[in-house]
């Protein structure tokens, strides 16, 4: 036991006071909330204005177009030709051309513009001509302005997810964003850390150290000492992580928010200005975006999903670390992994194609089987979670994860001891399965 | 005693056979020659010693106990293939090597410290090894072996990879370390290494062991009764006592033969014999190389 401390603190240190895990640690949150900011400044910050010119020939669309935050109309009278004439040298972006029988044949709308139409403003204008085509053929057909008006709803559902413990309001975009990225935590974190398992048995193969250190430590206890120190590194780099991310993203949404809730009061009122006739948002109140983030986010079962994402970190790469391992002893250098990586960096591949249908449908049948199985499961489950998945499932899951991963430390193990003390040979699959039964 | 009892051992791999009902007894105190040619079985025995492999029939006896986990602190291995962690600070390494063979940190860096000046080499301690020469990272590597002061010291070609002045200093360290009551079983190629230090010696090839014992004793032992004699003056073919087994001229004129004595006399008679004849300028025994009764062993054992 003391050895294997020996050699996992070794590991540990050696890996942990390297330049680049530094680096790492302070950039991974550096370039998240990097992420996040730019994105939230994006949605803050004023884009620039675009102008279009509306040749209205039908005289319906007088007053329907209303300028938006980054969409200006203006009516022009000129004749088409003309307007198409006068377009390239007035400032407006792009000019739509209503024809004077668009009730008759709507597809003559056109819109003409010096480059492409963004497809926002193409629907955004398409949503106009439509609706206020729709409205007239109704009142034609009979319907007033009124019967419009109190028939239109708005509905903005709550799912609401229903638990012993109650209802509780759920969000399914919350789940779905932290399924995500807990299934990409994993994914990488399996892949970074079962490569440094497997480069650190090469390293000691190659420099021919791993005679001099067996003949102190088993080999068992050193392909263990290896796996679990590597495996403390990731935790470490977690740990740090989720502090350094707390801690800067705590003080970038102070910054936003303060920044925000200035702007966002006067957007709030230029909305309500303008959409007054048709507004009818419930009691009026403009949610703020953060709050409501953070709302949804805490009405998921937090510690649950920590503390899965740490077992579930942990069952993934232990079960292929191991395997990356027993690649690392099986060759004599790292361009010869290659041959052997396939079968090992497939199911992960796989698993993380696979995440992206369950977080579509996270209670189907390739969710059920891909998140029981021990080599898929590490990424689905975490997937899933977030959703709610039955205690049972997670349990089943779990389990067959725990013998998943002492299964492939066993056939690891079994290579490993033969592998490290076999130089120059290229090795074939053949070979490897004669050394896993070899006495 | 026997600090090391190899009893009937046989190791076999998929393709071959390492060793063949081997069994060799290893006296403690003495510096022990393991010799062989390449592929007999020797790093096989000596990973069987260090416990890196086990025997598939057979046991290893260590100070009349059976090999187990106990022993390992009390060997120390300098493999044929030598290897350290090539980004580790010599330091370190050396630390974390002798932890391994369940020294203390404190004790550690005291021995450490001593090596350090004995070698002269203060300055490595915050050096990679990477960036020490090959000559240098024997050095640390020789120390890593010995720290821990082991009873069994297992060196596979130890002086392999110095320079002569470096490799006297390891000679020297060997016999100190042989002085102080350690074991030490050398594998090597080079005779003369074994002429120079071991007094015991075992002889493996193609997994059977073909001799061991004393090398005094097996020097006695392959003697073939010759002499040789170089002279003035005529020697006939055949005598009663001796035959001439060959002659050649040397370039100052004098004859250099190699003589057989027949029978039960001894040296005294051949030489009385002799001095009637023709003028001795030099005389004596052709005693065995290790070389010679190296290539005379490997040679007999036939084909298998």
């Amino acid at each position: 036991m003391r050895n294997i401390f020996l050699v996992i603190r070794r590991e540990y240190l050696v890996r942990v006071k390297k330049k680049s895990f530094l680096v790492m640690t302070v950039l991974g949150p550096l370039l998240f909330v990097a992420f996040y900011g730019t994105v939230f400044w994006a949605a803050v910050s004023s884009v620039d204005i675009k102008t279009v010119q509306v040749l209205d020939e039908s005289g319906l669309f007088r007053n329907k177009f209303k300028d938006s935050e980054t969409l200006k109309f203006e009516l022009t009278d000129k004749s088409i030709d003309s307007a198409k004439a006068a377009f390239p040298n007035s400032d407006a972006n792009a000019l739509v051309y209503i024809p004077a029988n668009v009730i008759k044949s709507p597809k003559s709308v056109r819109i003409y513009a010096a480059k492409n139409v963004s497809l926002e403003l193409k629907s955004e204008i398409e949503k106009v001509i439509e609706k206020e085509i729709e409205d007239i053929k109704l009142a034609e057909a009979g319907i007033t302005h009124k019967i419009l008006e109190d028939s239109r709803v708005n509905v903005n559902s709550e799912t609401i997810s229903l638990s012993e413990e109650g209802e509780k309001t759920s969000s399914s975009g919350a789940a779905t964003v932290i399924g995500g990225i807990c299934a990409f935590l994993i994914y990488m974190s399996v892949f970074i850390y079962g490569t440094q398992v497997m480069r650190g048995i090469t390293e000691e193969k190659t420099s021919r150290i791993v005679e001099v250190i067996i003949s102190s430590v088993k080999p068992f206890q050193l392909m263990l000492g290896k796996i679990i120190g590597v495996a403390l590194v990731g935790l470490t780099q977690f740990v740090l992580w989720i502090l350094l991310t707390t801690a800067l993203t705590s003080a970038t949404s102070a910054i936003i928010a303060s920044k925000m809730s200035k702007e966002s009061a006067q957007m709030a009122q230029e909305m309500k200005k303008a959409q007054m006739p048709n507004q009818n948002i419930p009691g009026g109140n403009v949610d703020n975006p953060v709050a409501e983030v953070l709302g949804a986010v805490s009405s998921l079962n937090i510690p649950l999903i920590i503390g899965c994402f740490l077992f579930y970190y942990l069952g993934g790469y232990l079960l292929y670390s191991a395997l990356f391992g027993a690649v690392g002893a099986a060759v004599d250098n790292d361009a010869d992994t290659q041959q052997f990586m396939l079968p090992i960096t497939l199911p992960i591949i796989f698993s993380f194609v696979f995440a992206q249908f369950v977080l579509r449908d996270p209670d189907g049948t390739l969710a059920f089987w891909t998140s029981i199985i021990p080599f898929t499961s590490p990424i689905i489950m975490m997937v899933r979670i977030p959703f709610g998945v039955p205690a049972w499932e997670i349990a089943l899951s779990m389990v067959l994860l725990i013998l998943g991963f002492m299964g492939t430390t066993w056939v690891a193990a079994r290579i490993y001891r033969v592998g490290i003390l076999m130089y120059g040979k290229k090795v074939s699959y053949k070979e490897l399965v004669k050394w896993i039964f070899y006495k | 005693m026997n600090i090391i009892e190899v009893r009937n051992v046989t190791k076999e791999y998929s393709s071959h056979t390492a060793l063949d009902n081997v069994s060799i007894s290893i006296p403690k105190g003495c510096i022990f020659g393991l010799l062989g040619p390449n592929g007999a079985g020797k790093t096989s025995l000596i990973r069987i010693i260090n416990q890196i492999t086990g025997p598939d029939s057979g046991e290893v006896l260590f100070d009349g106990v059976p090999l187990n986990s106990n022993h390992i602190s009390r060997i120390g291995y300098l493999p044929e293939e030598r290897g350290l962690y090539k980004k580790m600070k010599v330091g370190e390494q050396l630390l974390y090597l002798a932890q391994l063979k369940g020294l203390s940190q404190k004790e550690a860096m005291e021995k450490l410290k001593s090596w350090f000046i004995k070698f002269d080499i203060k300055t490595w301690w915050d050096k990679t090894i990477g960036d020490l020469s090959k000559g240098m990272q024997q050095k640390v590597q020789f120390v890593s072996t010995v720290l821990h002061e082991p009873d069994l010291i297992i060196l596979d070609e130890p002086f392999s990879g110095f320079d002569p002045i470096n490799a006297n200093l390891i000679r020297d360290e060997i016999l100190e370390l042989k002085q102080k009551g350690s074991t030490i079983i050398f594998s090597t190629h080079r005779m003369e290494t074994v002429e120079e230090l071991c007094d015991h010696i075992a002889l493996i090839h193609k997994s059977h062991k073909v001799l061991d014992g004393a090398k005094r004793e097996i020097k006695e032992q392959f003697k073939t009764h010759t002499y040789f004699v170089e002279y003035k003056g005529h020697l006939d073919e055949l005598d009663p006592i001796y035959q001439i087994l060959d002659q050649k001229i040397l370039e100052d004129g004098y004859l250099r033969s190699n003589i057989h004595l027949d029978g039960e006399a001894n040296s005294n008679a051949l030489l009385l014999n002799l001095l009637s004849k023709v003028e001795i300028r030099a005389f004596g025994e052709n005693i065995p190389t290790m070389s010679d009764i190296f290539m005379k062993a490997v040679n007999e054992v036939p084909e298998a």
